[in-house]
């Protein structure tokens, strides 16, 4: 059964309205294990209220108790009157009522968090309401630059701090990277007068979870520095190096010009300057 | 006839008498005058123990093996131990294991490698019916995969930049030809996890992510449990391992001990056409377009994870020079302690054991004697530049590039060096250059 709620209402301006839906999840706290907003969720949400112009509704499929109350009025308290609320039991596959509830919307774009805190957090969700929508997907963001005439203008975070551009066209399913910006504080009197409006869907069981076992992270052994050498020698060396052998190149008695050419050299070898 | 081997008895027995008048004569024409080792017509190593060595400054023989003197010889003996890796050829695989590798800059990474191993672990159980090991690459595979462990490698067309559909449409290509038994991904941010979710979405399977462990198992359905990390990396799961994975690094040693075939292995189908959906709006845009890596300010890249880091210690005393080389060279700023407990460097950019711990691809150290705290900080680099005045410090053993001289000497000349580069670069590309700056300034108006 779809859920029977209207899109949101556009605005009469001739500048059009960007709907986004913004999709929350119910985070865990990494030290008291208490629940809380999902960081990535958080930037997420917080990646969307810095488009002007846009209309965002946060969704989060999934129960509705104590513990997870009190991680969605988080959200809430980021300035907003209301949330969509798909409630669903404890272990169902919360993509099936997603991708439902988005079919029927119809939004321009959606963000989400690059994987959950609970739960398999593997980080599928986003893949697969792309792959039933049929829509583009962009991962690990870093910011939106703009939205015009449905092309989005977004960064892309790559390792080592350094951002890709890429434009993608709407509407279309981004995921959000730790490199985004922070998400602000949660306001405690909005977040006590936000309201989690309740829709009834059809849940989904995920039976294989349920089969599985989950047990807190063990330790991962610590790899061991195995030294397969062929002889006795090598295998003493390898034992009683020093961690630092020399081998380098050393300069000395050169002018400054010199030594600066020999850097530049190495340092374009290496391609680090752009 | 040149096939056959002559052996001249008197000649062999003269040169082991070492008291023969002839006995060096014959050496060298044997072609071993002072060799202690060499290959015997049967194909066994001979040695004379009598040649090995050096006469000492007392009339004594004197052997030194810290391979210093024998650098040549025992460089030899580990070339030849490379190629003697025993050969592993699988010529009728029972079944196969797709590889997709990352390949950051063209190489494999060590991730990479403990990918294959993970592959090997899973081709290689069961003797009777052993599977082979397929690397799939996008553009030519690296000369090294066939001592990484690959039986097979399936080399796509390359694809550049930010393509996840094509680079998707050409791995449902290889699953449709090979329908391999595994799939392994590495369960990196923007490569394999990446590609690996998306496929996974594709072809309806559930795969396992952040795995980290294998165990054999009989009674799951490919034969395998698996151990995956989940829940933001606060939970271990168990579970039976599915065909898709998608693996941490360390998830298996890498092999180092035998070579294999890395045969080519061609698509019959040859490569299938990207056709991207119709979208719903009517704009007519490509889906993602890639339009290439953005500038990044560098001093505001966190130092853990700069690439390119020029660092000052007590030795600098031209701060202004020190900061102006930084921007020229768009370079990370770190500092030894001295330099931050002296106030010319904010805390947040000490590097060390009470520091930050870097991983920068190149490090330039100016002016910082290496003190082993600081040197922990920066074990994970791979190229080190120590500019310092003193030869005998341990930056400069540390060193793979050591200048000696003036600090603010070499730094301004490596940054009017710089200069003049982009200089020489900016002349020859000017005049596209011009021609853009126009078309922006008709954009504009
Ligand atoms: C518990 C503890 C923790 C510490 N943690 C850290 C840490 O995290 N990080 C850290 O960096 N240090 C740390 N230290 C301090 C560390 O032991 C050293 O004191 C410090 O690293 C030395 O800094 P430096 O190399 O800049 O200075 P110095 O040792 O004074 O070296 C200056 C170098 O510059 C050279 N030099 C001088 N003039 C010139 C010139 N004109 N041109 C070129 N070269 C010149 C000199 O030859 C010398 O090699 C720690 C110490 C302790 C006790």
């Amino acid at each position: 059964m779809p859920p029977d709620i209207q899109a949101p209402k556009r605005r009469a301006s001739t500048t059009p309205v960007l709907d986004v839906v913004a999709l929350v999840s119910v985070g865990r706290h990494p030290v008291t294990g208490r629940g809380r907003r999902a960081d990535l969720d958080a930037r997420g949400v917080e990646l969307a209220l810095s488009l002007p112009e846009a209309q965002t509704r946060l969704v989060h499929a999934g129960r509705y108790d104590a513990d997870s109350e009190q991680a969605l009025r988080g959200y809430l308290g980021m300035g907003f009157k209301d949330l969509t609320l798909l409630e669903q039991p404890a272990g169902s596959d919360v993509s099936v009522a997603l991708g439902e509830a988005l079919e029927d919307w119809g939004p321009q774009l959606v963000i989400a968090g690059e994987r959950a805190e609970q739960g398999e957090g593997s980080g599928m969700l986003a893949y697969l309401l792309a792959e039933r929508l049929g829509w583009p997907l962009v991962q690990g963001l870093a910011a939106i630059e703009e939205v015009s005439q449905g092309v989005a203008t977004v960064l892309q975070a790559l390792p080592r701090g350094q951002r890709r551009r890429l434009k993608v066209r709407l509407p279309a399913i981004v995921t959000v990277d730790s490199a985004a910006p922070a998400a602000r504080q949660s306001a405690f009197g909005p977040a006590r007068r936000g309201e989690c409006q309740s829709l009834t869907v059809d849940a989904c069981k995920d039976e294989a979870l349920s089969s599985w076992t989950m047990q807190p992270a063990r330790k991962r052994p610590k790899r061991l520095k195995i030294v397969k050498a062929a002889s006795a020698r090598d295998r003493f060396k390898a034992a009683a190096a020093k961690a630092e052998g020399g081998g380098g190149q050393v300069l000395s008695d050169v002018t400054p010009d010199e030594g600066a050419e020999a850097i530049y050299k190495l340092l374009k070898d290496e391609g680090v300057l752009r | 006839m040149s096939e056959i081997l002559r052996r001249d008895p008197r000649k062999e027995w003269i040169a082991r008498n070492r008291l023969h008048p002839k006995h060096l004569e014959v050496l060298a024409e044997l072609g071993r005058g002072a060799a202690s080792e060499w290959m015997g017509p049967q194909g066994l190593v001979r040695k004379n123990p009598h040649a090995v060595g050096f006469m000492g400054p007392h009339g004594i023989r004197r052997i030194d093996r810290s391979g210093v003197q024998q650098g040549q010889g025992a460089g030899g003996a580990r070339a030849s131990a490379a190629v003697s890796k025993p050969r592993v050829e699988i010529d009728e695989p029972a079944f196969l294991v797709t590889v997709v590798p990352d390949m950051g800059g063209g190489r494999l990474s060590g991730h990479d490698r403990d990918l294959l191993g993970l592959a090997r672990q899973l081709a290689d159980a069961d003797p009777d019916a052993r599977g082979a090991v397929a690397v799939v690459t996008f553009g030519a595979a690296p000369e090294d995969v066939d001592e990484a462990g690959a039986d097979r490698v399936i080399a796509l067309e390359a694809v550049e930049g930010f393509a996840p559909e094509r680079r998707l449409v050409l791995l449902e290509a290889v699953e449709r030809e090979f329908a391999p038994r595994h799939w392994l991904l590495p369960d990196s941010g923007l490569g394999g996890g990446d590609l690996g979710r998306r496929m996974a979405a594709r072809l309806g399977e559930r795969p396992v992510t952040g795995l980290w462990q294998v165990i054999e198992d009989p009674e799951a359905p490919l034969g395998w449990q698996c151990t995956a990390r989940g829940a933001a990396g606060s939970k271990d799961i168990l579970r039976p391992m599915p065909r898709l994975v998608m693996a941490l690094a360390e998830c298996a040693e890498p092999i180092s001990e035998t070579r294999h075939a890395a045969t080519p292995l061609m698509l019959e189908a040859g490569l299938p056409e990207v056709s991207e959906p119709a979208l719903p709006g009517g704009v007519d845009a490509p889906w993602i377009e890639d339009l290439g890596q953005v500038p990044v300010d560098p001093a505001g890249v966190a130092l853990s994870e700069a690439e390119f880091i020029l660092s000052a210690g007590n030795g600098v005393r031209d701060w202004d020079g020190f900061h102006e080389a930084a921007k020229v060279l768009g370079a990370t700023e770190g500092a030894s302690r001295v330099a931050v407990d002296d106030g010319y460097m904010p805390r947040d950019r000490q590097v060390g054991a009470t520091g930050t711990w870097v991983t920068a691809r190149v490090y330039v150290a100016v002016g910082i004697s290496g003190a082993i705290q600081h040197l922990q900080g920066i074990q994970p680099c791979e190229k080190v530049i120590s500019i310092n005045m003193d030869a005998g410090c341990d930056m400069v053993k540390r060193a793979d590039l050591a200048v000696i001289g003036d600090a603010a000497a070499v730094l301004s000349a490596l940054v009017a060096r710089v200069q003049s580069a982009r200089g020489q670069e900016g002349a020859t590309e000017s005049s596209d250059a011009s021609a853009t700056t126009d078309k922006e300034a008709r954009n504009a108006a």
